[in-house]
């Protein structure tokens, strides 16, 4: 069994911690203080709950992929349809449960950063229906690549900031945040979308993500009567493979998978796969693995998904890799395009590319293992944000 | 007596404030660095922060993060800085503290940095995103190692954490002057004379007051407040402006002895 986590100072085992500035340290103190708090208070969680239900849309339903599952020929495979949620991924289960949390503590103004988009989308229907200010981090490369994301942004009336510094991506867009963050501090709630960065922000995420792992749990059980053998989940921070995979921890007979943007190929240093290739290192508030040079310089990464373009990994992760828990893997750009047509095709369901990596891992491991096994992919999200690039893959938008 | 404690118990003897200046090692190249730094001992400066440049600091403003990834790009790493540190031990008894972040110094080790530091020379290690809940590993060593781990206070702290902090600090206090990142606008004052003395209710330490400082009249008005004062994207700024020049020393000299003079 694996011990509660994090313990009281934010440490999973040897990870995690509170790497941040002194400006910022009353914040997270006062951040943990009103989470633990609120996480209790019946009242907080009714609502919590509500907005769940009637907004977001949950629960979301735990689909049988028959034509995948017979197309491969192995494993009966799951879709945990995260894609059905009210702004099309799983980040709005977070976001909903922060937003309201910012509410009570009196913070008006939100910001928070984003990659591919869908965090950001999601934080800014949540500031808007709380009526908070809301300004959302945005590397440029990511702008361009993005571009449908952006507009929604803008039309759910969040100020867009193009953060132009470094490789242009997701963790420029954090470093921007946690820069207006220190300044803003008194005023400004940060809205961190994954399960990373400083003490309690990994735990809290885990846990308002976790209800993805509670249904499905639920619901494999009523569909199957047995628990799965197998989850899937892609990993850029980790949100949504640790709202899977938490509620399973216990399960010691459940395999887990993290699958990782291998990019152009880990013997290329152009991927983002932070566990399979990176060392232990301390970057955006918390000690975990880090794809960074011999001299802990942060190093350039890549993936045809801007959501795993990404050179660290939530904290809880590492441990869950170093205690072997799950086990993490890369999957190429290639593959993951294979991956979203395959399910396209075989499902009606288009995939966001960070979810087409957990479908080209589950490609790959699903006929190997038995027609009895059971494997649950989470598709973390829709794809409707991805179509340009794809488009651009097949030569254009009429291939 | 360490070189930090010596330092400030001659200024106070001379009723004046310590100049403490910050460059990002590297920038424009680590030779310049070493020219640019006689000069600042030579134009009065009383402490060095010797930047060591990240990939991602997320503590500062655009000027030092220009200069960091222009450090960057010379290719330039710790080994190097503790080779000037040992350099510039030939010529001078300045006192040094390396101004990091965490990660470069994390890959290296908390022991085997303390033990690199001490040995080249360093008499005081800051490290920005390491706040004392975190620190204990590495205060083990540099304790150890008889070096000065610098906390930082800000200007959210509240009591509590000026207590708690102030007891282990050695050296002296870095007091961040606003919420933000370096090289900010300083605006208003009334905030920081209050903070320093509810600092000095639980301390007998130096305290130097950092961030946005970046002109004399500032220095002046600051260093009424506080035994030191830290100047660092301004310098940083003009060696932007003036890297490839050969006015460059000149200009940060004239500059810097503007700020020591507005100190005495």
């Amino acid at each position: 069994m694996v011990l509660p986590m994090p313990d009281r100072q934010g440490h999973f085992g040897s990870f995690g911690g509170r790497y941040v500035a002194e400006t910022l340290m009353p914040a997270v103190l006062e951040l943990e203080k009103a989470y633990k708090q609120y996480k209790r208070n019946q009242e907080f969680l009714r609502e919590l709950d509500y907005y769940l239900k009637e907004f977001v849309g949950r629960e979301t339903p735990l689909y049988f992929a028959q034509r995948l599952t017979e197309k491969l020929g192995g494993a009966k495979i799951y879709l945990k349809r995260e894609d059905l949620n009210h702004t099309g991924a799983h980040k709005i289960n977070n976001t909903v449960g922060q937003a309201l949390l910012a509410r009570r503590m009196g913070k008006k103004r939100i910001i928070a950063e984003t990659g591919a988009g869908q965090h950001g989308v999601a934080t800014a229907t949540a500031a808007t229906i709380f009526g908070m200010d809301c300004h959302i981090f945005m590397g440029t490369e990511d702008i361009k690549r993005q571009s449908l994301n952006v507009f929604r942004m803008k039309l759910l009336g969040a100020e867009v900031v193009p953060v132009n510094a470094g490789t242009r991506t997701l963790k420029d867009a954090m470093n921007e945040a946690l820069r207006d963050w220190v300044t803003n501090i008194r005023t400004t709630y940060y809205l961190i979308g994954s399960v990373a960065g400083p003490h309690p922000y990994p735990m809290m995420v885990r846990d308002f993500q976790s209800i993805i792992g509670r249904e499905t749990r639920k619901q494999i059980l009523k569909l199957e009567g047995k628990l799965p053998d197998c989850l899937v989940a892609c990993v850029g921070g980790g949100s949504n493979a640790m709202g899977l995979f938490y509620p399973f921890r216990d399960d010691a007979d459940v395999k887990m998978v993290g699958v990782e943007a291998g990019g152009l190929g880990l013997s290329t240093p152009k991927h983002a796969a932070s566990i399979c290739r990176g060392k232990v290192g301390v970057f955006h508030g918390s000690k975990s693995y880090l794809l960074q040079d011999d001299h802990g310089q942060v190093q350039e990464v890549h993936s045809v998904s801007a959501g795993l373009d990404y050179p660290g990994v939530g904290p809880e992760h590492s441990l869950f890799h170093e205690i072997k828990r799950a086990e993490y893997v890369a999957i190429t750009d290639k593959e993951a395009l294979e991956g979203f047509h395959v399910l396209t095709k075989a499902e009606g369901i288009i995939p966001a590319l960070e979810s087409a990596h957990a479908v080209a891992q589950v490609i790959k491991m699903a006929p190997m293992m038995g027609k009895d096994k059971i494997i649950i992919i989470n598709l973390s999200g829709r794809g409707d944000k991805d179509l340009n690039i794809v488009a651009e893959q097949m030569g254009g938008l009429n291939p | 007596m360490s070189r930090i404690k010596a330092v400030f118990q001659n200024l106070k003897a001379e009723n004046k404030k310590a100049l403490i200046a910050y460059i990002t090692i590297g920038d424009p190249h680590i030779s310049v660095s070493k020219n640019i730094i006689r000069q600042l001992i030579e134009s009065g400066a009383d402490i060095l922060e010797l930047g060591v440049p990240f990939s991602d600091p997320t503590a500062d403003g655009p000027v030092i993060q220009s200069a960091a990834q222009r450090a960057l790009k010379t290719g330039v790493t710790l080994d190097d800085i503790m080779e000037l540190v040992k350099e510039i031990r030939q010529f001078s008894q300045i006192p040094l503290i390396l101004f990091s972040y965490y990660n470069p110094l994390f890959v290296v080790g908390a022991q085997e940095i303390a033990r690199r530091a001490k040995e080249a020379g360093v008499d005081g290690l800051l490290v920005v995103d390491l706040p004392y809940e975190e620190a204990e590993e590495l205060k083990k060593y540099t304790d150890q190692s008889n070096l000065d781990l610098i906390f930082l206070l800000a200007p959210t702290s509240n009591d509590e954490r000026i207590k708690m902090i102030s007891r282990k600090a050695r050296g002296f206090i870095y007091y961040i002057s606003m919420t933000g990142v370096t090289g900010s606008t300083l605006s208003g004052g009334q905030y920081i004379e209050e903070d320093i003395q509810r600092i000095k209710k639980y301390t007998k330490l130096p305290i130097a007051i950092g961030f946005g400082i970046s002109n004399p009249e500032q220095a002046k008005a600051m260093g009424k407040f506080a035994e030191g004062v830290v100047v660092g994207s301004a310098i940083v700024r003009l060696i932007e402006e003036h890297g490839d020049s050969p006015q460059l020393l000149q200009k940060v000299g004239d500059f810097v002895a503007s700020l020591k003079q507005a100190l005495k």
